[in-house]
């Protein structure tokens, strides 16, 4: 029953594939040179299609196929599904850190040769994605920031710190994400209140952590999988505080919405999705081509005008003004996920998780 | 038209394609998800094809048996509320003119072309403190300040039910349709009200009617996996929600295996544990 999904949609991309083949020969002959790209669908991939995507065709030749890849592992599934049985849904995705882990365990990515990417020098460090051995798995495409959220109708003072998750006062207020692996609250807690996320390393930190998280739990009204749900209810002042992307909260406060995103003074949340290629795909020659296109200054510099991210490359290498860099990001030092436990003790965590606020 | 049973085996062929669909996309996907269930789980990884039992012991657990014992308490209250309901408004309505019928079904059916995400929106939207319909009780007078009806129990199980009722009506109307007009009508001759003869004559008479469709409601409403989140907290998630869970985020398949393998199981058995009381009820 869990397969079927899967391969109804592979079965019904395989469909579509082909019946937009049939539909459009004279394309197919015209750009024989394509890519499949999956960026998260929704807003992301709206505005990769619209600013980044076509620049690159005229760039250099070669068509993108866009796939609306779901958040969370969801995607990674069906690209390890997919990929034994020797298929790629998408040549190149954009993955979580975590997923590109999970995906170093099955060899899922197929490592990057840097030599092909002129551009990989301006990268910072973090943004570069190793196998234990050393091989590249990933190149950092884009980084964002989850931060604390507030409406403004109902907060007229922004929150300065993570704490306010733990004051009484916002007692059914909040809306934060689902999963341990997503929310990255453990880090939120140790950070604020053990004195930084190394306090996780041993398991008496993480209880300590779980424990200390758990008299949130009253002040929680939606833990919430599905952005929209929460990003609507912010909007409206029904939830008026909690947890979101920075991106897209300064977007629809852009917009003209009652909310705000703020950097708490322990830190936001810095996340970042890499491109991966994955074993399964025919076109790493492209894929070469399109990292390389997308770890240039000027393309960082237009996500971040554009889409809101935070450089993967170094700051000074890009022409951003500190006010386009402050709208992206923040001098404060972030509070950086501990990928590696969302490996080596997933199950657990996921357990405690789970227990914790369903129970 | 006369009915002979198949001689030769071109008289199955018919049979041949609804076979292998049912084998193509039930039995083998089916048949996957038991052998996946007993795979090993790479922790950060994916799984190894291997015979333990490992994933069915983790389910095996107090918190596991409590989600599961919520699912189907769910479950059972929405097969029963939904029958409750429907069973007077279809009688009802099978007492209506035509035309009149012909416009509840069709509204009824548009009921059914709703996904659960539209059905989860819009009465998230309704209970919801800055938009919802307490605002035109204060309006009216009758309360004092608007709230939020969700999440809470109350506003799942209103989904649910409101996702299921046209099931259910649409289950009972061929067999209300079909009922006797005699039978009621000699029970009124006898001097039973309206309401004693619905519930002497009616109601038994399409017993096995009522307990198919409980049984189908029931199935219907323990996949629920929408509603349960965008209407419920964490404690009304259901079996489902987490099976998702670890099927989708937590790239855990062999444990989600387990644990569907394990909600059909229970599902299967109480199905039939109700067609035996049944049928017991029936000899004696």
């Amino acid at each position: 029953m869990i397969t079927t999904p899967i391969k109804r949609r592979t079965l019904l991309g395989a469909g579509l594939a082909g019946a937009s083949m049939l539909a459009m020969p004279s394309i197919l002959r015209a750009q024989d040179k394509s890519l499949k790209v999956g960026v998260y669908g929704g807003y992301f991939k709206d505005s990769f299609d619209k600013n980044i995507f076509p620049e690159f065709t005229k760039a250099t030749g070669i068509a993108i196929e866009s796939i609306a890849e779901p958040t969370g592992e969801a995607w990674l599934v069906q690209l390890e599904q997919a990929a034994r049985a020797g298929q790629a849904p998408a040549d190149v995705s954009m993955m979580s850190q975590v997923a590109m882990l999970k995906g170093q365990s099955t060899d899922l990515w197929t490592p990057i040769d840097t030599a092909k990417i002129k551009n990989a020098s301006n990268l910072l460090d973090r943004f570069v994605n190793k196998y234990p051995d050393g091989r590249i798995a990933g190149i950092g495409a884009v980084s964002w920031y989850i931060t604390l959220v507030t409406n403004t109708d109902v907060y007229k003072e922004a929150p300065t710190s993570w704490t306010a998750f733990w004051d009484p006062a916002n007692a059914d207020k909040l809306g934060l994400l689902a999963l341990v692996s997503n929310s990255f609250l453990l880090e939120v807690t140790a950070k604020t209140f053990m004195g930084g996320t190394n306090a996780l390393d041993t398991e008496e930190g993480l209880l300590k952590a779980f424990e200390k998280l758990a008299e949130v739990k009253p002040n929680v009204r939606l833990w919430y999988r599905d952005e929209a749900q929460f990003e609507q209810s912010l909007k409206s002042g029904e939830i008026p505080m909690g947890q979101y992307y920075h991106d897209v909260t300064g977007l629809a406060a852009a917009d003209g919405h009652p909310v705000r995103s703020t950097f708490p003074k322990e830190g936001g949340i810095q996340d970042s999705g890499c491109w991966a290629l994955s074993r399964a795909s025919q076109k790493s020659e492209e894929a070469h081509i399109f990292i390389d296109y997308m770890c240039q200054p000027s393309i960082q510099a237009t996500l971040s005008r554009k889409v809101g991210t935070s450089p993967t490359v170094k700051r000074e290498v890009t022409d951003l003004t500190d006010k386009e860099f402050a709208a992206v990001s923040s001098d404060i030092e972030p509070i950086v996920p501990r990928y590696d436990l969302y490996q080596t003790k997933s199950d657990w965590l996921n357990q405690k998780w789970t227990e914790l606020i369903v129970g | 038209m006369r009915r002979e049973p198949p001689q030769t085996l071109g008289d199955y062929a018919p049979l041949l394609f609804p076979a292998a669909m049912l084998t193509i996309f039930f039995v083998v996907p089916f048949g996957t998800m038991i052998a996946v269930s007993f795979f090993q789980r790479q922790q950060g990884g994916f799984y190894t094809p291997a015979f333990v039992f490992d994933n069915y012991a983790r389910f095996l657990s107090a918190f596991f048996g409590g989600v599961l014992g919520f699912s189907l308490m769910l479950a059972i209250i929405v097969a029963i509320c939904c029958v409750v309901l429907a069973l007077p408004f279809t009688y009802m309505l099978t007492r209506m003119a035509r035309k009149v019928q012909v416009v509840w079904l069709v509204a009824l059916l548009s009921i059914l072309s709703l996904s659960e995400v539209i059905i989860g929106f819009a009465w998230s939207t309704l209970f919801s403190r800055t938009a919802g319909i307490t605002n035109i009780l204060v309006a009216l007078g009758i309360m004092a300040e608007a709230k939020a009806l969700t999440p809470s129990f109350g506003a799942v199980l209103t989904g649910m039910v409101y996702q299921a009722f046209p099931y259910t009506v649409l289950v009972l109307f061929p067999a209300l349709v079909r009922l006797d007009p005699t039978l009621t009508e000699a029970a009124r001759t006898l001097g039973a009200s309206p309401l004693k003869a619905f519930f002497t004559v009616v109601v038994p008479a399409l017993r096995n009617t009522i307990t198919a469709t409980l049984i189908m409601v029931f199935i219907f409403a323990l996949g629920s996996y929408l509603l349960p989140q965008l209407l419920g907290r964490p404690q009304h998630w259901t079996l489902s929600v987490l099976i998702t869970d670890q099927a989708i985020y937590q790239s855990n398949m062999p444990f989600a295996a387990a644990m569907a393998v394990f909600l059909v199981l229970v599902t299967l058995g109480l199905v039939a544990l109700t067609v035996i009381a049944g049928r017991k009820g029936e000899a004696a």
